[in-house]
Order: structure tokens, then C-alpha cells, then sequence
């Protein structure tokens, strides 16, 4: 065990790991999220739930955000790394013949991704901290869908914003989900089947939430 | 056919280095990429100039010596061949050509277009064997029974030739596809197991001490590979370091 955080294999692996948490994250957010195309009392009931809830609020909130932190900070360890691996660059390099831009790119559309969370984090995570600890608001189940249809009201910039970003995330994820498996160890016949569903997963979930963007934009004009 | 070549030279490692454009004239199509650049060399000696260097042994493919990123490719546009494999009919009349030399930080360049590939040496001393005292006793091959999936990934993992292609085309420079083709061949073989654990730490260990870049799964290694060696031994590879770590 000794000195296994410091190899290349073991970093890929907390990578992986943290990749794969954030993916479920993910699944969890949208499934939320859509509700409020489909239900907006349901969207008002879970949304309540997640905002006052304690294991959500003191467990799995402040377990997320490290996940989040570790798998941006690691990123960009990963790629100093691998930028010192080639100290002299090629003068010609024709990456396009033998691998996706999503793949050689990943620094790139991790760090749209990371510059989103920060847009994200302004729209709803600082709102909701000021509502209920600076304030002091009374609670108010109601309030949620309300608050999120506002922000895309008659907004097209932070409405295409938002589109934007969620498909730098599309790109993200069809390269970085599959490559989670490889990286701890997963590679035999099923393979094939979960690449499928990874890329079907890299695609639906990021558009959904594009959708929903969009919806509420157009819903509300 | 004519070409126009722009080449890497570089007088030792110490040299900061740069292109030199050259044309040649006279290529056949069935000519190897390596006798059109012994069709350079001849017109350069002749001329009094230096000849370029580069590495090459047995031109058919086996040793892994020969290297060359040729247009942004290593061994070349064409698929499973190496350099001495490629022929000149993959290119057209008045084609510009860009060689350079491997490039990795562990593989520092030596003059022109030969690189130290030692690195790979080393990772190769430091665990891809087996101790087996072969002096009178061992046992006939055939009396272990082995299952045939388990010896045919080991007989593909072992077509390894170790010519770095695999580092050439990373974007991270990484190695991993070199080790994990080395480690594979043993750990799949019941004649490996006894020092499976030991063997990929310490090979895994060499590797990162050697400065590769982490392996980010882009497939290019598996895709440039003139052997094809399957991206399954990287995966074999985690999964093998991984219970050796947790193992103790």
C-alpha cells in the first residue's frame, strides 16, 4: 500500500472514481430538474426535500463538493504531468488519425465545465446559502420552481449560456465515462455494451438539461 | 516519384536541433520508407554532407527498432506496419514529408533521428521475467495446462516488439500500453503468478520513475501499435496494480 497515492495508476483510478460519483450526481440533478418541465409542485416538494434535509445537507452536500474540488484539482495535476511527459512538442501532430478530439481535449471542455459550475453556483447555490442563513427566510416549500423559472426568464444570454456549457459536458462525458471503466480495470465483453450506454447517457443527460433550459425560456416569454 | 522531405537534425543531445529540407528524386512505390531515406543518405554522402541518422536492424518488422514520426504519425499513415514495413506507394508524387524523432521526455534524442529508448529497458529489468531456475529440472511446457483464451492473450501481449509508438502517438506521452503488454504476458501464464504481485508494482514503479505521462485512455497507442496490441492489457494492467496494492 505504501506510496500508492503517488503512481500514475492509482491517480487514474481516484479519478475514475471521482468521475463515476460526479456522473451519478448527475443522473440524480436531472431526474430533479426535469421534474419541473413535467410537475412543478413535484419539482417545489423535492427540491424542499434536498434543501432541508440534514443527511443531504450536512453528508452528501459537503461529500459532493469534495468530489468536485478533487476531480477538478486532479485534472489539471494530471495534465502538468503529462505536459512535462513531452518536454519537446512535434512539429506536426496528427492526433485526428488515431483518437477523438474528445479524448486529447478533456482539459478543455473540463475547464467550460468548471467555469459553468461558477455561473451555476452564482444562479442558485449563493441565492439559496444568503435565503436561508444570511436572511433568514422564513421556510417556504413553494418558492423553488419560482426561482428557477426566473432565471431563464427572458434571459437568451444565460439561457444559451447554459446550453452552451451542457454540451462542452456532452463532450466530457462521451470520452470521460467510458474511460472511467477502463481506468479501474473494467474491460471484457461487456464492454462494448456499456460503451453504448455511456455514450447514450453522455448525450441524453446533458441535452436534457438544455432542454429544460430551454424550456422554461421559451415557456416563459 | 520526387519528395520533399523536411527532416529533424540534431547533432547530439546537447544540440537544440532543427529541421533541414531535402528533396529526393528517383523513389520507387515498392521502395520501404527506410531505403528511400538510404536513397537520401547516399545523394547527401556523396554530396559530403552528413548522412542522417536513424535507428534500423532487421527491416522486416520483428526487432522494433526503427522509430520516425513521419507526418504527425508514428511509423507512418498506414496501419499495423512499422517504419521498414511502409512502403513509398502510401505517398504521392511531390509529397511533403515531415520526420521527426520520437518524441517523450524519456526518450531523449541521441543524434537526429535516433532516440534512447533505454527507458524501456529499464522497465523491463525491473520485473518482465520470471525466476525459474532453467538449469536441469523445469518442467515440460506442455504438462500446465493452460486455458486457450489465457494463452492466446498472452501470445498477442508478448508481440510487443518495444519500438515506443505507443509513447510516440500519447498525447501524454505514456507508456502504459508498453508495461501493460509486458506485464500482461506473464500475469495471464499460471508460470507468472508466483511473482505477479511483485512484478507489476515494481515495473508500474519504474515506469513513473522514468517520466511517461498518465494514461488518459485515448486509444492512439492501441490504433499506431504495428503489432495491434489491445487496450484489454491496460485495463488487465490497473486492475493487476490495483489488487497487488491492496493485496499489501
Amino acid at each position: 500500500m505504501a506510496g500508492i497515492s503517488k503512481t500514475s495508476i492509482a491517480r487514474k483510478f481516484a479519478m475514475a472514481l471521482s468521475g463515476l460519483f460526479l456522473v451519478l450526481f448527475l443522473a440524480q440533478h436531472f431526474t430533479i430538474n426535469f421534474t419541473s418541465v413535467v410537475s412543478p409542485s413535484t419539482f417545489n416538494e423535492i427540491s424542499h426535500f434536498m434543501g432541508t434535509n440534514f443527511v443531504v445537507q450536512a453528508i452528501l452536500q459537503p461529500i459532493l463538493i469534495l468530489g468536485v474540488v478533487f476531480h477538478f484539482i486532479m485534472g489539471f495535476v494530471l495534465d502538468i504531468r503529462n505536459r512535462k511527459a513531452r518536454s519537446v512538442s512535434y512539429a506536426k501532430f496528427n492526433g485526428g488519425s488515431n483518437s477523438s478530439w474528445m479524448s486529447r481535449n478533456m482539459i478543455i471542455s473540463g475547464s467550460v465545465v468548471l467555469l459553468f459550475l461558477g455561473l451555476h453556483f452564482y444562479d442558485f447555490w449563493i441565492p439559496e446559502l444568503v435565503h436561508k442563513y444570511v436572511e433568514s427566510h422564513p421556510d417556504d416549500p413553494t418558492r423553488y420552481y419560482n426561482e428557477t423559472v426566473a432565471k431563464f426568464t427572458g434571459d437568451p444570454i444565460r439561457t444559451g449560456l447554459y446550453a452552451l456549457s451542457f454540451s462542452f459536458l456532452m463532450l466530457h462525458l462521451l470520452h470521460g465515462f467510458a474511460s472511467s471503466f477502463q481506468s479501474v480495470g473494467f474491460n471484457n465483453m461487456y464492454s462494448k455494451a456499456l460503451k453504448v450506454f455511456t455514450k447514450a447517457f453522455a448525450i441524453v443527460i446533458p441535452m436534457g438539461f438544455v432542454f429544460i433550459a430551454i424550456f422554461h425560456y421559451f415557456n416563459n416569454l | 516519384m520526387k519528395l520533399n522531405l523536411k527532416i529533424w537534425r540534431q547533432e547530439d543531445a546537447k544540440d537544440k536541433g532543427g529541421f533541414q529540407n531535402y528533396k529526393v528524386d528517383g523513389i520507387d512505390g515498392d521502395m520501404s520508407f527506410l531505403e528511400m531515406l538510404d536513397v537520401l543518405n547516399n545523394t547527401l554522402v556523396e554530396e559530403g554532407v552528413d548522412p542522417v541518422e536513424f535507428d534500423h536492424d532487421c527491416r522486416e518488422g520483428i526487432c522494433g527498432s526503427c522509430s520516425l514520426q513521419i507526418n504527425g504519425e508514428p511509423h507512418g499513415p498506414d496501419r499495423r506496419v512499422t517504419t521498414c514495413q511502409l512502403h513509398m506507394r502510401k505517398f504521392k508524387d511531390g509529397d511533403d514529408i515531415v520526420i521527426e524523432p520520437f518524441r517523450a521526455t524519456a526518450f531523449p534524442v541521441i543524434k537526429d533521428l535516433v532516440i534512447d529508448r533505454s527507458a524501456f529497458d529499464r522497465i523491463q529489468h525491473a520485473g518482465g521475467y520470471i525466476s525459474v531456475n532453467t538449469s536441469g529440472n523445469t518442467q515440460d511446457a506442455n504438462s500446465i495446462p493452460i486455458e486457450k483464451d489465457n494463452a492466446d492473450d498472452s501470445f498477442y501481449a508478448a508481440t510487443c516488439i518495444g519500438c515506443g509508438a505507443c509513447v510516440a502517438a500519447c498525447k501524454n506521452a505514456s507508456a502504459m500500453l508498453f508495461t501493460a503488454a509486458k506485464v500482461s504476458q506473464f500475469a495471464l501464464l499460471p508460470q507468472g503468478e508466483v511473482e505477479a504481485h511483485e512484478r507489476v508494482l515494481s515495473m508500474v514503479n519504474q515506469m513513473d520513475k522514468e517520466g511517461f505521462g498518465n494514461c488518459t485512455n485515448t486509444g492512439a497507442c492501441e490504433i499506431e501499435c504495428p503489432k495491434g496490441i489491445s487496450l484489454e492489457n491496460i485495463a488487465r494492467l490497473n486492475r493487476e496494480y490495483l489488487g497487488a496494492s491492496f493485496s499489501g
